[in-house]
């Protein structure tokens, strides 16, 4: 019988134990660790997991809707060198600007047709897409990983952008969290992403524009893509396309997917994102105070984030639909 | 008649020395020996990536020279990954147009072995360069990670100067590459020497720049009077600049970082004041080196793997007070020439 007040062990699912989890952290860190509770490091927290974070809405928004997007940290990467190298080789501003939108709008586009009206399965094309947007772009366009902002361009000037003394990407991450969560919970289009997501064959037959809105879907995470791209670059006045061999894209997922977004689609929205991203980022920070070195760092956040999964499991048990369905 | 006999000696001497200087200096074999134990031989570059600094430079450098003695160079390009590295090297090894003299830069202590092992016995000279292996090359040229470390760490003392806070921080690079585990302890040989000198905290960066500029906030966080950050390489110390910038640091941190020398990488940070000292590689000299070693094994007619010599490029810690209009090396300026050929 549930009642109001205390949650009952059964109410609780992945989303309630990552959130758990991460007071539990925040508290003992806070007591624990001298300079942990300290307001600046607070931002630092928050502004270290925000371009995560960032990738992770757009990808939050797919993962709903049934899909996955792994092109996203090359899209993120890629379209920001091949920017800052057309304005270093002096295209000017706006044209550059134009064409990179451009290449990013068509490789979303090119995503959610593919996934929708050709039907293939989404985990393929990303990962094909992802491959050729790198591929290309490092071979054609840009001469070397690492590409500089050129000196005074409006992009140094973002990162250098702070109110109260909180950095532009705070901002930013917060103003799209809200943006989505608008989305998501009160727009007509928001909740076919949940009707799509949930079953999309039902969803075509109520008359809904499934396949529209999958393309919709994947425009929206390359453009989510483009913005947490430049705010890296505004940060480091330059970007490495190094980063797209990284675990960038596992982490994207893994928040998404930690803070209770199933993969299965049809579950979860804005709140989970922030949960996860949460949790990853005071992990880290503590870790990184306590001086941990990073293979450790690399098992501790493994060990926790698959602890959650498994409880999550026990409590929360597959139903008959998701395992006929199946999910990623 | 002793007289005489020795000035018909010298007579005779003198007209053999007559009738055998001009040929002797029009007939050097020395070119001759030269060009048929170098032309038409191979060479193959196989760095970490192709997308960085140091390889471009190194690729540059030995294209010119291999190409003047009639030989082949070719590079190939993992793009950071250690499998794709391996798969060059293997398909190297078995083509039919196989390397004479393998160029590799190793990811990482073991990876590479076996393969060039393998390349060894197929008759393939081994050079290793840049990151050493656990692997008897018949050469060795790059850094001394370990010295190189020493040399930081003496510029990170001198930059905090005597009163100050003599707390120092490190951004290694990761646990495996031995380019930064012999940095980390050639830092603390020097630091050892000077006990009132404090590591106040060691994270990894991964060699990731964001990763580098989180794990600095931190390190600044907690302890905001660090005099000198030592980053251990400059392809990630932008990470940890943008943080001492965003802490409004700048001119309090002294950060100490290694490059390969390149003008926008190195000397523009050095002289707008993001990098306090930078050890720079001479990348000319080390590729110089390379071309020696090249030339050498050639030549000696010896089996791969007989010698085991190591060149470590001579290193310098350079400052913004002793940064020289030839301190580096401009990688824009040497696409542009290879762009104008």
């Amino acid at each position: 019988m549930n009642t109001i007040g205390w949650p009952t062990l059964r109410s609780l699912n992945q989303e309630g134990i990552v959130f758990a989890i991460a007071v539990v952290l925040f508290l003992t860190a806070a007591i624990g660790l001298p300079g942990f509770i300290d307001p600046n490091n607070l931002v630092a927290i928050v502004r270290s997991v925000s371009v995560l974070g960032i990738l992770a809405l757009g990808m939050a928004v797919v993962i709903i809707g049934r899909g996955i997007d792994l092109s996203a940290v090359a899209i993120m990467a890629m379209s920001v060198a091949w920017y800052l190298q057309l304005l270093n080789s002096g295209t000017p501003d706006g044209l550059a600007f134009a064409y990179v939108l451009a290449g990013v709008l068509a490789i979303g586009l090119l995503n959610g047709f593919l996934v929708a009206y050709a039907d293939v399965p989404a985990i393929f094309v990303t990962l094909a897409t992802g491959s050729f947007v790198f591929g290309y772009v490092r071979s054609q366009l840009i001469t070397q990983d690492a590409v500089p902002v050129p000196q005074g361009h409006w992009v140094e000037l973002l990162g250098g952008l702070r109110l109260l003394d909180i950095p532009v990407e705070v901002f930013v991450f917060a103003g799209l969290a809200f943006l989505f969560f608008l989305f998501l919970r009160y727009t007509k289009w928001g909740s076919y992403i949940y009707f799509a997501g949930d079953n999309p064959v039902a969803a075509r037959n109520i008359g809904i524009p499934v396949r529209p809105m999958l393309v919709l879907r994947y425009v929206l995470s390359a453009l989510v893509a483009l913005i947490a791209g430049l705010l890296t670059a505004a940060s480091l006045h330059s970007i490495n396309t190094r980063v797209v061999n990284s675990t960038l894209l596992y982490d994207i997922v893994l928040v998404a997917v930690i803070g209770g977004i199933g993969l299965s689609g049809g579950r979860g929205g804005v709140r989970n994102v922030l949960v996860g991203a949460a949790l990853i980022g005071i992990l880290l920070n503590a870790m990184t105070i306590i001086d941990i070195p990073l293979l450790y760092q690399n098992l501790i956040k493994a060990a926790i984030l698959l602890g959650a999964i498994i409880v999550d499991g026990i409590i929360n048990p597959r139903d008959e639909q998701t395992a006929q369905q199946g999910d990623i | 008649m002793k007289l005489i006999r020795t000035l018909m000696a010298a007579a005779t001497a003198l007209a053999v020395t007559a009738f055998v200087a001009p040929t002797f200096a029009a007939d050097d074999p020395g070119p001759a020996a030269y060009a048929q134990a170098l032309k038409g031989k191979r060479v193959m570059l196989v760095p970490l990536a192709m997308g960085f600094d140091l390889a471009q430079g190194w690729a540059h450098y030995l294209k010119t020279e291999v190409e003047a003695w009639g030989g082949v160079l070719e590079t190939r390009d993992p793009n950071w990954v250690v499998d794709a590295g391996a798969q060059a090297i293997t398909d190297a090894i078995s083509s039919d147009t196989r390397p004479d003299v393998l160029i590799i830069h190793a990811p990482d202590l073991n990876s590479y072995s076996k393969l060039m092992k393998k390349a060894q016995a197929a008759g393939t000279y081994v050079i290793l360069i840049d990151n050493p292996a656990n692997f008897p090359a018949d050469a060795f040229i790059g850094s001394d990670w370990d010295r190189l470390g020493q040399l930081e760490a003496e510029a990170a003392i001198k930059g905090c100067g005597e009163n100050s806070s003599k707390k120092i921080g490190l951004v290694q690079g990761d646990q495996a590459n031995s380019s930064s585990l012999y940095q980390y302890a050639g830092i603390m040989k020097v630091l050892d020497k000077h006990p009132d000198f404090k590591v106040v905290a060691k994270p990894d960066s991964n060699w990731d720049a964001t990763t580098s500029r989180n794990v600095t906030t931190t390190m600044l966080q907690q302890n905001p009077d660090i005099c000198s950050i030592i980053d251990f390489w400059d392809g990630d110390a932008t990470g940890a600049s943008a943080a001492i910038r965003d802490a409004k640091l700048d001119g309090k941190v002294f950060l100490v970082t290694t490059g390969g020398g390149e003008k926008a990488a190195d000397c523009d940070k050095l002289q707008d004041g993001t990098y306090g000292a930078v050890v720079m590689t001479d990348l000319a000299r080390q590729s110089g080196d390379m071309n020696a070693i090249i030339k050498f094994l050639l030549q000696s007619g010896q089996p791969a793997g007989t010698s085991h010599t190591y060149i470590y490029t001579l290193e310098k810690a350079t400052t913004k007070a002793d940064l020289k209009p030839d301190s580096c090396w401009d990688l824009k300026a040497l696409q542009a020439q290879a762009a104008a050929k």
